[in-house]
């Protein structure tokens, strides 16, 4: 294990379990310490309400004016619908090969969709996505291995393709 | 290493370049952003995008005037407009002005995805339909332009550089030397070789009969002429018309010829419509044209309209290291259309040819070897397969000495063992003469 460590910044009144299973997916997956903070935020200041929607653009700036300066990456987890202006959804964001990512659980439940509810589903989705954006920070571009979890996803039948893990070329860039 | 397509995104919004410049640098692409039409078009000044993402509402110029600039600088980008403000109107208008596509802001990210894999796709067709515009550029279909002789060569090259070009190409050379074979090689190495290749062979046709054939003719142009008939040069419309045995035209059809050349139109025998072709033109010819020119056999400047190029086709005896390549392909030819299996030729038989002048070119080769394949016994060409006269040096001889012996014996029998005429003829004296008969111990 090496010496980076790497940051959740739970904003989403997670379950401490699912956010303990995400952090030994993450120490697993990047070889480093990850530790856990739990960030009590009022987000209305970014609420869109035109789009009732939260940006996030704004969400990434204030994860990197709240991360540890001991933190080599800090990822803000949140449980609300995310934006950028010119698209419609995201499933999160990174600053690519910079120190701050933000994901979101919100878009990746079975229910928005109109089928059954399945916890673990949406815990496998939503750490693949803590991992992909992570990957970003780490200045990793999508990977067009389609089992490589940095392979890009738009719907969540896309995140359900692919590994929770890095392809070996992804993963020696790291 | 594969080429990265490379992005411009134009966007008066700096949330709307950020995020996009991400997005896109993300899924590996260059990108660079511009925040106005201005700053695009200094950018294009220096450099080409593969796609322009510009938006249409923008302070200043707008994007719809940005498209059209950027085509107007002859940029191949895929150009597709971001508008906040939907109306089929402008999506109408910016597809007629050359945008690939259309979107509107705020994009789901799947359709985002969609479109810049559709441009992308654009983009590999494009690069494949170049490549194989370039292709053109590696000889295709000169299979029967066989040699590795350095005259061979020097005409490969010269077809070559010649056929991707539209200049007029005069190609000169004995008769039966492949003059035709190169005018097809240069068609089919052009970019007109997917249109038809007409060949006229204009020694073959009187002046009439040419002037039909070249230019068509209506309906009741004269006796016999019961339908419109299309002339040679409207079907070569975007292909090339191959003029064989150019110097037999006459005078007239040399101003007609000239006419149709520099307009690129005629009418037909009989007909008062102007009719537009666009052809190349090959010619070829066995006789020295610049010294017809000279004499005032042929218009200088119809010789000079057609010459632009000239590519010269060695005759066969000056590429004698081709003969055993053709010979062996001719014998190929031959045995497969004749249901044979392939055979051999003996080494004398080929020994007798190499040493053979083939007046008659590669055209009296290929007839020697069908000939030879159809009286031989259907295993080996042997020498007695080989239709040679009296008069033909036999180069089977092993030195010199031989030869000159096989010489002086074919004189003497020539003139029936007239010494005098016979030493006459060889150039020697009648002493030389009897030395060397005396030599080679010959007789009557």
């Amino acid at each position: 294990m090496d010496s980076r460590t790497i940051t959740l910044l739970s904003f989403g009144h997670f379950d401490r379990a699912l956010l303990e299973k995400i952090s030994e997916a993450v120490a697993h997956e990047f070889n480093c310490m990850v530790t856990v903070k739990e960030v009590r935020l009022d987000l209305t200041a970014f609420f869109d309400p035109s789009r009732r929607q939260y940006n996030g653009n704004l969400l990434l700036k204030e994860v990197e004016a709240m991360s540890l300066p001991t933190s080599t990456k800090t990822i803000g987890l949140f449980n609300v619908d995310l934006f950028i202006p010119i698209l419609t959804y995201i499933f999160g964001q990174a600053q690519l090969g910079g120190p701050t990512a933000i994901a979101s659980i919100y878009r990746l439940s079975n229910e928005k969709y109109g089928m059954l509810p399945d916890e673990n589903l949406v815990f496998e989705r939503f750490k693949k996505e803590i991992i992909h954006e992570l990957g970003h920070t780490f200045k990793l571009l999508h990977c067009h291995s389609t089992s490589c979890v940095m392979h890009s996803s738009t719907y969540v039948e896309d995140i359900d393709q692919k590994e929770a893990g890095f392809c070996p070329k992804c993963r020696n860039l790291i | 290493m594969e080429k990265k397509i490379s992005i411009l995104i134009v966007d008066d919004e700096d949330s709307v370049r950020d995020s996009l410049n991400l997005w896109f640098t993300e899924d590996g692409y260059r990108v660079e952003c511009a925040e106005n039409a201005k700053k695009a078009l200094s950018i294009l000044e220096s450099g080409s995008f593969d796609i322009i993402l510009t938006d249409l509402k923008m302070p200043g110029m707008d994007g719809l005037e940005l498209l059209r600039r950027i085509r107007a600088l002859n940029k191949e980008s895929i150009i597709i407009v971001m508008t906040a403000f939907a109306s089929v109107d402008t999506a109408v208008k910016a597809l007629k002005d050359g945008a690939f596509d259309y979107v509107t802001k705020p994009f789901d990210p799947d359709d985002l995805s969609h479109l810049i894999r559709n441009a992308t796709k654009q983009i590999s067709l494009t690069h494949e339909n170049e490549t194989l515009k370039k292709r053109v550029d590696s000889l295709e279909n000169v299979e029967d332009l066989i040699g590795k002789s350095e005259a061979i060569k020097r005409v490969l090259k010269e077809i070559e550089s010649v056929a991707p070009t539209n200049s007029s190409v005069i190609i000169t050379g004995e008769s039966g030397t492949g003059k035709e074979l190169v005018a097809r090689a240069i068609h089919a190495n052009s970019l007109r070789k997917f249109y038809p290749m007409v060949s006229v062979h204009c020694g073959a046709l009187t002046e009439s009969l040419l002037e039909s054939e070249l230019f068509g003719h209506e309906k009741g142009a004269f006796t016999g002429a019961l339908y419109n008939r299309k002339g040679r040069f409207e079907m070569a419309d975007s292909g090339t018309i191959f003029l064989d045995e150019i110097a037999t035209i006459s005078q007239k059809m040399q101003i007609e010829l000239l006419r149709v050349l520099e307009s690129k139109s005629f009418m037909r025998v009989g007909g008062n419509k102007e009719i537009s072709s666009d052809f190349r033109v090959i010619c070829a010819t066995n006789r020295d044209l610049k010294s017809m020119v000279e004499k005032g056999a042929f218009r200088e400047d119809l010789y000079y309209r057609l010459n632009v190029m000239n590519i010269h086709v060695p005759p066969l005896r000056e590429r004698v290291e081709d003969i055993p390549l053709l010979t062996d392909y001719f014998i190929k030819k031959y045995c497969t259309s004749m249901n044979k299996p392939k055979i051999t030729m003996e080494p004398t038989a080929l020994k007798r040819i190499l040493g053979y002048q083939f007046p008659g070119n590669i055209r009296e080769l290929e007839n020697m070897i069908e000939r030879a394949i159809v009286v031989g016994n259907g295993k080996k060409i042997s020498l007695k397969d080989l239709p040679f006269g009296k008069d033909a040096i036999d180069s089977s001889v092993e030195s010199l000495d031989e030869f000159e012996k096989t010489f002086i014996l074919q004189i003497l029998n020539k003139y029936n063992w007239n010494i005098s005429r016979t030493a006459q003829a060889l150039k020697v004296d009648r002493v030389t003469l009897y030395n060397k008969i005396k030599k080679y111990g010959l007789k009557s």
